[in-house]
């Protein structure tokens, strides 16, 4: 959920494969006294500065009830504060030629600034100021809250894959934060308050809780000083909760749900699996299922368009997805778009059976190699992209990752054997663990 | 402002972060040009081609044929079908997009220094050799016509569509690019083949590299890659009538929040205002927080997530236009919010302060642009496409500066034309009329 939206729209990115890390950037990391962590990467290629503070709680770390909060507080971090006039922070970062947003997802939190590499310390200042010093009013409730069920009508309630997503979601997750949406369900969201907010920003919104990653024409040790000069002096919260989740029970049958919506002009099928995340030290796994997903579902090679757009058409798209930058669980997605005249219930059978002939026939090594010279390439090509570093630590961090597993990510990933791939399938497809969807035309008989 | 920051904002005058980039001028032995910017420290080069013309080349009955072409181009080329041709472009790590817009067709490719040779060649017979094979074809087709399908139930694109076909009628930007249902299901080969010789050509080719190569090399790159091009390929389409009237389209349609899209007679970029008019439309609409329709329809109203408005320059017929969306039962207020906000600004202008803030915005994002190798070889070939000098990265800003506030408030009010913002608006609206005529 960014605070707002860039003009452009994507149907099927679910989500972005995490591809393209690489060890060669220059890294350091401090500690603050207050428990902060500091993150520097240095790239001097251009004088220009990201600041990105995260902080650990997101929407998964709501309590029950209202859903929403952590990104209706995102949005009111740009309210007044001690110092700053309300809707001043994006003023003054614009009248600096920067530019600034913020973003909430299930695990975190995040605000971020891009600006001149000599306007770091105003950047500092405005930041660490609304850490602590946000003061809000009944009306800013009223207005942003509008702003959010607008928000929400638009990403969510004027899309039915959107609404399908979120029931896919909610049927994955029984027991989890995940099942609901980060946005919030609405008839919780109409009703947040100015003490909800507040209540969420006390408990989590502290040094001892936030990362640093500041990424540019930087030199760490000017970017420490200024650190410990604005953040530093900021008390830790002693009553910082430690960070545990309900988790999800065994699940023991498969799950099923159609969604129907007369605006559905293209049917399809999706499926998703519970499937494990990266954890420090222990990224194997994962790995394993980063290239599963590249193999069956990564575009015109892979073993699903093969199949299913190839040799026996019956879907005009497939896809498979999994990210395992996760705090808890997540899942590993399928979806199968059929073509004309095809039924969802039998692109459903055909997504089984290639399942199926994959699981009997094993990796095909041309592919693999295939695919891990790709990942080498992406680490060349992902060096380019500035505005990604910061979102790479950050993101990483924020769940618990270190920066030694962000930098040997990349060679977890050439390590993976065809055996780690086909025990990480056999793990993964198990149909009591699996939710099968059906978004369909209201008009659409069930089969 | 209330206490901080006070000192800081005394010293805030325009120190761009600027980039050292030196665009250099290539032009091989048998003329082509291309601008090229050398940065050797990442071992990969991007490489930008753009051909004018676009989607608005299709012919009568062929719409669609263009970018259905563009999207078949890496479906099969010289020995290799799609599948061949794919899994040859993955052993190079070769990315390589095309895409086809109302004004042009582009060709972005990336690929790593250790096979440079390779992936080229894998790139030049998508140029020269395509192959558009009846299979690919038909399995391209499919996906197309299965993206209008969700076009038609898609609030934005609808409202998008009716609004071009306002404001120009029967030109080709008057309906959508990708064609539609029928026109598309029509599509030949022999279709396709037309729309692929009438796009590339010689006469019409810009291009721009960014990366691990010399001038050299990328001169020698040229000719190899598309030195055998024809000269000419089909005629421009030539100016669009835009003539739009005041007044609200509404077009019914069941979903919870309206999409409008609102707009007036454009600019061209040639024109002496356009930086006037650049500036004039951050201070009224241009994405961010600070610009008047954010701050009265977002900021003090909550009627939407975002509003914005921006020039839109197409080479046969500009346009001036933007989106809101609001639930059914606001969407009216907001509209009327824009109208007011369109009125004031032409009667009352804007202030010293707006203009200022405006400007240093403008002037400090700019260098902001400039960030990675396929950012910076875009803007360059963006920039030919456009008629602008090669030394416009260096004087842009001090244009930009030269704006006073008489020339934002003469261009406000002389361009900006509220009597006829016309407004389309998909959904339930509550408390909209469609006006007489629409």
């Amino acid at each position: 959920m960014l605070r707002h939206l860039a003009p452009l729209a994507a149907v099927f990115a679910l989500v972005a494969p995490a591809f393209g890390e690489t060890a060669e950037e220059p890294v350091t990391t401090y500690t603050l006294d207050n428990g902060m962590e500091v993150v520097v990467v240095e790239d001097h290629r251009a004088p220009v500065v990201q600041q990105m503070v995260w902080y650990r709680a997101g929407s998964a770390d709501e309590t029950r009830g209202v859903s929403g909060v952590a990104h209706f507080l995102e949005h009111l971090l740009f309210k007044a504060t001690d110092n700053l006039e309300s809707g001043e922070f994006s003023e003054v970062v614009a009248a600096n030629g920067g530019e600034d947003n913020a973003f909430t997802s299930y695990d975190y939190t995040a605000y971020y600034q891009r600006v001149a590499a000599d306007r770091l310390e105003l950047m500092m200042e405005m930041e660490s100021d609304r850490m602590k010093n946000l003061r809000l009013s009944e009306s800013d409730i009223l207005t942003e809250r509008d702003v959010i069920l607008e928000e929400r009508n638009q990403r969510t309630d004027n899309n039915p894959r959107s609404l399908f997503a979120e029931q896919m979601n909610a049927a994955q997750f029984l027991n989890h934060r995940y099942g609901t949406p980060v946005i919030g369900w609405r008839h919780e969201m109409e009703t947040l308050s100015l003490e909800d907010a507040l209540s969420f920003y006390g408990t989590y919104y502290s040094p001892n809780n936030a990362i640093l990653v500041v990424s540019g024409d930087v030199v760490p040790e000017e970017v420490l000083e200024l650190a410990k000069k604005y953040y530093g002096v900021i008390p830790a919260n002693p009553d910082l909760p430690e960070r545990i989740r309900t988790t999800e029970p065994p699940q023991t049958a498969a799950r099923r749900l159609t969604y129907k919506d007369a605006r559905v002009a293209q049917p399809y099928v999706s499926r998703s699996y519970l499937a494990p995340e990266r954890d420090p030290g222990d990224q194997e796994r994962a790995a394993a299922l980063t290239v599963l997903a590249e193999m069956l579902g990564g575009g015109t090679t892979s073993f699903l368009a093969e199949k299913l757009q190839f040799d026996n058409p019956t879907a005009v798209w497939t896809g498979a997805f999994y990210n395992g930058k996760s705090l808890d669980k997540t899942t590993f997605d399928m979806i199968v778009v059929p073509s004309d005249g095809v039924s969802l219930s039998e692109a459903e059978a055909a997504l089984d059976e290639a399942l199926a002939a994959f699981m009997e026939r094993g990796v095909d090594m041309e592919q693999l190699e295939r695919i891990k010279m790709q990942l080498r390439a992406s680490q060349i090509y992902a060096r380019d992209n500035v505005d990604g570093i910061g979102q790479r630590y950050g993101s990483a961090l924020a769940i618990g990752l270190t920066v030694q597993d962000v930098q040997d990510w990349p060679d977890v990933l050439q390590a993976v054997t065809a055996d780690d791939i086909m025990q990480a399938a056999r793990d993964l497809f198990r149909e009591e663990s699996s939710v099968t969807g059906w978004l369909m035309r209201d008009t659409e008989v069930t089969q | 402002m209330k206490r901080l920051f006070v000192s800081l904002i005394l010293l805030i005058v325009a120190v761009p972060a600027w980039a050292e980039i030196d665009i250099q001028k290539v032009t091989s032995e048998k003329g082509i040009t291309a601008w090229l910017v050398e940065e050797h420290s990442i071992p990969f080069t991007a490489l930008e081609l753009r051909f004018r013309g676009g989607t608005s080349l299709d012919e009568p009955g062929k719409r669609g044929a263009t970018n259905l072409m563009a999207a078949l181009l890496e479906e099969g080329a010289g020995d290799l079908d799609a599948r061949e041709f794919a899994r040859r472009k993955e052993e190079l790590s070769a990315s390589f997009g095309y895409g086809a817009s109302d004004d042009s067709v582009s060709v972005s490719a990336k690929f790593l220094s250790e096979n440079r040779d390779e992936a080229l060649a894998l790139l030049r017979t998508t140029l020269m050799e395509p192959r558009f094979d009846e299979d690919a074809l038909e399995r391209v087709r499919a996906q197309v016509i299965s993206g209008l399908m969700s076009d038609a139930k898609d609030p934005n694109t609808i409202a998008g569509n009716a609004f071009s076909e306002i404001a120009f009628g029967d030109h080709p930007y008057g309906s959508s690019g990708d064609g539609t249902i029928k026109t598309v299901t029509a599509l030949t080969r022999e279709d396709i083949q037309t729309a692929f010789d009438n796009v590339f050509a010689l006469d019409r080719i810009y291009v721009s590299a960014v990366g691990d190569i010399t001038p050299e090399e990328l001169s020698a790159l040229l000719d190899e890659l598309v030195g055998d091009l024809p000269e000419t390929g089909a005629p421009m389409p030539g100016p669009a009538d835009v003539a739009i009237e005041g007044g609200n389209t509404v077009i019914d349609f069941d979903t919870p929040q309206s999409v409008a899209v609102f707009g007036q007679n454009g600019m061209a970029r040639e024109d002496d205002d356009f930086f006037a008019a650049y500036v004039m439309n951050q201070i009224l609409g241009a994405g961010g927080f600070e610009s008047r329709l954010m701050t009265e329809v977002r900021e003090k109203r909550g009627l939407t997530y975002g509003v914005y408005s921006y020039l839109s320059p197409k080479t046969w017929g500009p346009i001036y236009v933007g989106r809101v969306s609001s639930s059914n039962d606001r969407i009216a207020e907001a509209v009327q919010v824009i109208r007011d906000e369109w009125t004031k600004l032409k009667e009352q202008g804007v202030t010293q302060k707006e203009l200022d803030d405006a400007k240093t915005y403008l002037t400090g994002a700019y260098p902001l642009q400039f960030d990675g190798n396929g950012q910076i070889a875009s803007i360059l070939v963006s920039m030919q496409v456009n008629g602008l000098p090669i030394d416009y990265v260096t004087t842009r800003n001090a244009k930009m500066e030269a704006v006073t506030l008489d020339d934002v408030n003469r261009v406000a009010r002389e361009f900006l034309d509220p009597e006829n913002l016309h407004v389309v608006v998909v959904g339930k609206p509550e408390g909209m009329e469609a006006t007489a005529g629409n």
